[in-house]
């Protein structure tokens, strides 16, 4: 082969040209999901597995709430006993494990998954088959792990799961083993998505966004997710030390071996803090980006919140102690995590206020979504202050382990994850679907959300002061704790109901909502200059972006430059995306992506029978699940011929 | 706030230290979410615009990073004079004002409280359950192990919570200002019957300690009539597997020690009134009252249970 | 007046070129969180050992007779590695062959004198919570080896096909990259059993 003819295949120019039928017609052509269920099975459209990752997490919240429901009927009154203690505490390990796990993260993960792309001005995520795999591996731990409980061998140890009481001695069943193993599959999912969105940040950016363009949101998704990719293996690593303390005998836990239920608590916590970021910096991500559309202003301060974004998770890889203060630690090393679970909330605090001045300085107009988003704000602070006052070692002896701290946690995780997720929900629905939600019914639904939200959670703060502790089955009268109870019970149902009304509104709205446009809120970023639900391949053509709102440059007229969003490369010599420069967003190369595969799902039927059969140590059916993994992994790393130097001729 | 395991009132010298603290950083709490739920109704109401997102143009107004320059220099007023407060008082209830003369071994089991005094000499150390006693005035010093999996120790009215974990022995100290009963609370999840882990301390007059401490190193009392006997007899042929009752031949360890069991207001770790009718309730069905304890079911007679509790009610 | 930016890029490469692409940045992702795992796993040894009473060292004296010349190989192998990318990259698939089946025997050598010391101890995985360390660290770093070999022997067929050019080895380089991580990786392993003993910790 000639030189010249190599070079050629090698590098291109690409086409610049209009958005024309033609171009579009071409590229469905490429970028269509195959039709049947097969293709369906093999799509690695970000778009597709977004929606599957946000229904999925909606089921799971669905489920986890009922128990949460069920339990709150078991403590409505003192001495009750509709569960027995061992269901009881299942179904609060249950249902701890399902809103952290499989809910929290996956939900945003789900949002960012369909959105990335879009508001990044790329046509899919950088490694496509890799999150149709964290898909189907988070799909198939939900079941693995789903599947103990459904057999009255769930969890039973707190989605905390400490040790010695889920050592076998303890805990001689399979509930352990299956959470154990279920976790680690899990974390595979997590890990996998995190390594791809922190890729797609830094490479698959429209040309000219620079980082300090992108919006808010994808700083949140970037940070949890190389806090996830770095934090994952600890409670990893975690759960197969315990596995195998419980299986094989080994002794990391065991301190008649000379090993530290502690080592169990630094582990689970190293990881467990900074985890708890990374399910609310996407979600304050969402406010960020959604709270300014419905204030008609930018939002105040974006560096200072893109940086504190940052500098949160920063300080929240130094907290992980304060979960363990009545541990009998140190002076010196209480003192610093004291100190620095203080100043973390430094940063919280550049947010609110950003927040609090977008609205101030604009003119809110009070969309459903502007109410989730806008009430974030003060459950935010609720949560943030009782975490503040936990942070006070003195003060956290108290409080630790009582109901103060289970309405703290709800605060932040229903507050700062389940109201933004509701809100980005009305958001974004018309891109997703093209159709509107029904603005009346989401008021009712904000109103019974909130109202019972708060009836349950704001007098629990009592109940952990009047000190009831927390993973009880039940508590005998004359505590004090049987008025607030009630409350509590009464505000839950009605906390369901609001949820209720929104998964209606979601249904209805599908079926029928109002036709949105590509832009019903005159948004700023790229996501609204796509018609909705967009197009498998997004851009038509490549847009170049020239500031940081890219569709409010006529009205805020800040500068010169204007983006083009209407003529860009084309990119239609097969199924190509642009890469571009880490900080700068300058164009780097063309992407061939990969085509629909079922390597994924094959790969995690694998792993899902390797898991299996560890959990029933049935070695044989072990070595024939690593060879699967092994056959699935060659299968998918196998180079593609259309990137190989003899075969590149076909391009063009 | 009263309750008998409500923390913002206390009774020990810890709790005077740490009860203004807690009140402190609860108030600055409910100030900044005023503040901030005001804040945020004035800036909605301040613009409020009925009309829709298409009719708007985007503005952006000048003087936005006040908000966050102000807001900032105001809230670290509170956080650092909490900072500073906390290591005072971190410092302060460290370690017991002065050497305690009173040391007690705590060991938490599934599901109750074992406390073991240390005496002068190895004939002056007692032991005792899920009633621990001190002299009011006098900085205890507490040793604390965990048998089996992790416990927590805690009474609000005189301190916060230390765990009792397996493999490590944690010190906390607590001193009563005020003679009473004080309920505590096992506060880390321990299993089956985490909910029926609580017990009391007790704290005397010093007169009233010594006396106590006295009473408690007598060994159980012979038995005075028939009945007694037999009871006696059951007792050493089914409960002392498990139990102690020192003067008999029952001296196991795996269950509260029974010697000075009528001295204790509460039976089954405070789960329940320790009367004749619920002391022969839980001998009979425990699992009905602690569903997962391990003390089992005893298959009695109406005529043995009466003798056994006729036995235990000696037992002062 | 405003002024319409378009990004028109006069020429761009298309896929991966040399060692340029998304894949190098997902193998930076692995690895990161790969490091983190014996980040975590030495961590616990560290904090076994400090808050353990002394004798908790099964081998306060480590024997490095087997261990140094075993390491030393291991990072010889990273050599050959190297040695073998650098044939693909100047086109001479002899150099590449040899140089990565090199890297794949020292590897192996180094795998089975590693089965021969974990026989040769006197202690199992359920001994203590150090021989537990002991054998779950070195394991879990085993079991790295054996993935990059595999690797290295599917990139040893890949090239053998001729599917790589000095444009086109974006495999080649994160395998080969990979590898070196298993073995630099193991240097902190090495030094945390075999040398930081000898040093006093834990001792």
């Amino acid at each position: 082969m000639t030189p010249a003819r190599s070079q050629r295949m090698i590098a291109d120019t690409p086409e610049i040209g209009e958005v024309t039928q033609a171009l579009r017609d071409r590229l469905e052509a490429i970028w269509e999901t195959k039709p049947g269920f097969v293709g369906w099975l093999a799509s690695v459209d970000h778009k597709e597995i977004g929606l599957r990752y946000i229904v999925t997490a909606f089921l799971l919240l669905a489920i986890g709430g009922v128990e949460a429901l069920v339990m709150r009927l078991q403590l409505i009154g003192p001495d009750r006993h509709l569960l027995t203690p061992e269901q009881y505490n299942q179904f609060f390990s249950t249902h701890g494990m399902t809103m952290i796990f499989l809910y929290a993260s996956p939900i945003l993960s789900g949002f960012s998954n369909y959105l990335f792309p879009l508001f990044l001005g790329s046509r899919d995520m950088a490694f496509p088959r890799m999150n149709a795999l964290s898909y189907w591996v988070y799909l198939a731990s939900a079941l693995f792990l789903y599947a103990g409980f459904v057999v009255g061998a769930g969890p039973n140890d707190g989605w905390f799961n400490y040790v010695p009481y889920a050592s076998r001695e303890y805990n001689p069943g399979l509930n352990m083993d299956i959470y154990a193993l279920g976790m680690i599959l899990l974390g595979i999912s997590t890990s996998v998505g995190a390594a791809n969105f922190i890729v797609t940040v830094f490479r698959c950016r429209a040309p000219g966004m620079s980082i300090n363009r992108m919006p808010v949101i994808i700083w949140g998704t970037l940070t949890a997710s190389v806090a996830n990719l770095v934090v994952i293996p600890a409670v990893s690593l975690a759960f197969f030390l315990l596995w195998l303390d419980r299986q094989f005998g080994t002794h990391f836990f065991d301190p008649a071996g000379g090993g530290q239920p502690l080592l169990w608590q630094h582990l689970f916590w190293m990881f467990g803090h900074p985890w708890v970021y990374a399910i609310v910096l996407p979600a304050m991500g969402m406010v960020s980006d959604g709270l300014p559309v419905f204030c008609r202003h930018p939002l105040v301060g974006y560096t200072a919140v893109a940086l504190a974004t940052v500098a949160t998770m920063v300080l929240g890889f130094g907290v992980w102690v304060h979960h363990m203060f009545a541990t009998g630690l140190p002076g010196l090393s209480l003192s610093f995590f004291s100190g620095a679970s203080i100043l973390i909330a430094i940063p919280s605090a550049v947010a609110i206020f950003a927040w609090i001045a977008t609205i101030w300085l604009g003119r809110p107009i009070l969309t459903t979504a502007f109410l989730f988003f806008a009430s974030m704000i003060l459950l935010f602070v609720i949560g943030g202050v009782s975490g503040f006052m936990t942070a006070s070692v003195p003060v956290d002896w108290q409080l630790t382990d009582t109901y103060f701290i289970v309405a703290h946690i709800h605060y932040v995780l229903i507050g700062i994850n389940v109201f933004p997720v509701v809100g980005a929900t009305y958001f974004w629905f018309p891109k997703m679907t093209g159709r509107l939600m029904d603005e009346r019914l989401g008021r009712w639904n904000f109103w019974t959300m909130f109202a019972g939200f708060n009836i349950a959670f704001l007098p629990m703060h009592l109940t952990g002061l009047m000190g009831m502790p927390r993973r009880v089955y039940t508590y005998p009268a004359g505590m004090g704790f049987t008025t607030l109870n009630l409350i509590t019970t009464i505000g839950s149902f009605l906390f369901a109901a609001g949820v209720l009304m929104f998964f209606w509104n979601v249904v209805k709205s599908w079926r029928g909502g109002a036709e949105a446009g590509p832009d019903p809120w005159k948004g700023p970023t790229l996501e609204w200059a796509i018609p909705s639900p967009p197009p498998p391949y997004n851009f038509a053509v490549i847009p170049t972006i020239a500031t940081r709102h890219p569709l409010w440059e006529d009205d805020l007229d800040e500068g010169r430059a204007r983006s083009t969003l209407d003529r860009g490369m084309t990119l239609a010599h097969g199924k190509e995306a642009l890469a571009t420069t880490s900080l700068d967003g300058e164009p780097d190369m063309i992407l061939k992506m990969p085509e629909d595969t079922l390597a994924p799902l094959m790969l995690t039927l694998a792993l899902t029978l390797l898991f299996a059969a560890m959990l029933g140590k049935l070695w044989w059916l072990a070595a024939i699940g690593s060879g699967a993994v092994l056959a699935a992994l060659i299968f998918w790393t196998w180079p593609r011929r259309q990137l190989l130097e003899r075969e590149a001729a076909v391009h063009g | 706030m009263n309750g008998p395991l409500a923390y913002l009132d206390g009774f020990g010298r810890r709790a005077d230290i740490v009860v203004p603290l807690t009140w402190a950083v609860t108030i600055i709490s409910i100030a900044v979410c005023i503040v901030i739920a005001a804040l945020l109704w004035m800036a909605i109401r301040r613009g409020r615009e009925a009309a829709g997102v298409d009719a708007m143009a985007v503005r952006r107004s000048e003087g936005g990073m006040r908000f966050i320059t102000i807001g900032l220099a105001v809230s670290l007023v509170p956080l650092l004079v909490t900072l500073v407060w906390t290591m005072s008082a971190l410092a302060a209830i460290g370690a017991p004002p002065r050497r305690a003369r009173v040391e007690i071994d705590v060991t938490a089991h599934q599901w109750w409280w074992q406390a073991d005094y240390a005496g002068d000499q190895p004939s002056l150390g007692l032991r005792t359950a899920n009633e621990i006693h001190i002299p009011v005035g006098e900085p205890v010093l507490l040793r604390l192990r965990g048998a089996d999996v992790i416990h927590s120790f805690w009474v609000p009215k005189l301190s916060g919570k230390t765990d009792l974990i397996p493999g490590q022995t944690n010190l906390t100290w607590i001193e009563a200002n005020a003679p009473g009963r004080y309920r505590g609370q096992c506060a880390e999840y321990c299993g089956l019957q985490h909910a029926h882990m609580a017990f009391e301390v007790v704290a005397d007059t010093p007169a009233q300690f010594a006396a106590w401490r006295q009473a408690q190193l007598q060994t159980a009392p012979p038995a005075a009539t028939p009945q007694q006997a037999r009871g006696r007899a059951l007792v050493e042929y089914r409960c002392a597997l498990c139990h102690t009752v020192r003067g008999t031949i029952a001296g196991s360890n795996v269950g509260p020690d029974l010697t000075h069991l009528m001295s204790r207001s509460m039976i089954a770790a405070g789960t329940l009134p320790n009367d004749s009718a619920h002391l022969a309730g839980w001998i009979v069905d425990p699992q009905s009252f602690k569903p997962g304890s391990l003390m089992p079911a005893q298959a009695l007679t109406g005529d043995q249970l009466a003798d056994v509790t006729a036995y235990l009610e000696t037992l002062k | 007046m405003a002024e319409q930016v378009i990004s028109a890029p006069r020429s761009l490469p298309v896929g991966p070129v040399e060692s340029h692409g998304v894949g190098w940045n997902g193998m930076a992702c692995l690895i990161a969180s790969e490091a983190a795992l014996f980040g975590y796993l030495l961590f616990s040894y560290y904090y076994l050992g400090a808050s353990n009473p002394r004798g908790w060292l099964m081998e306060p004296h480590p024997d490095l007779h087997l261990a140094l010349p075993n390491t030393l190989l291991l990072l010889a192998s990273s050599v050959a590695a190297w040695w073998g990318e650098r044939g693909v990259r100047q086109e001479s698939k002899g150099q590449a062959l040899a140089g990565l089946a090199l890297a794949l025997v020292m590897g192996t050598v180094f795998a089975t004198v590693q089965v021969y010391e974990w026989h040769a101890k006197t202690y199992a995985p359920g001994t203590s919570s150090y021989a537990s360390l002991y054998f779950i660290t070195t394991g879990l770093h085993m079991a790295h080896v054996v993935i990059g070999l595999a690797v290295l022997a599917m990139l040893i067929l890949w090239i053998a096909f001729g599917y790589f050019s000095p444009l086109r080895r974006l495999p080649v380089s994160n395998g080969v990259l990979y590898w070196h991580f298993v073995d630099a990786v193991w240097l902190f392993v090495f030094t945390t059993y075999y040398l930081t003993p000898l040093l006093g910790f834990a001792r």
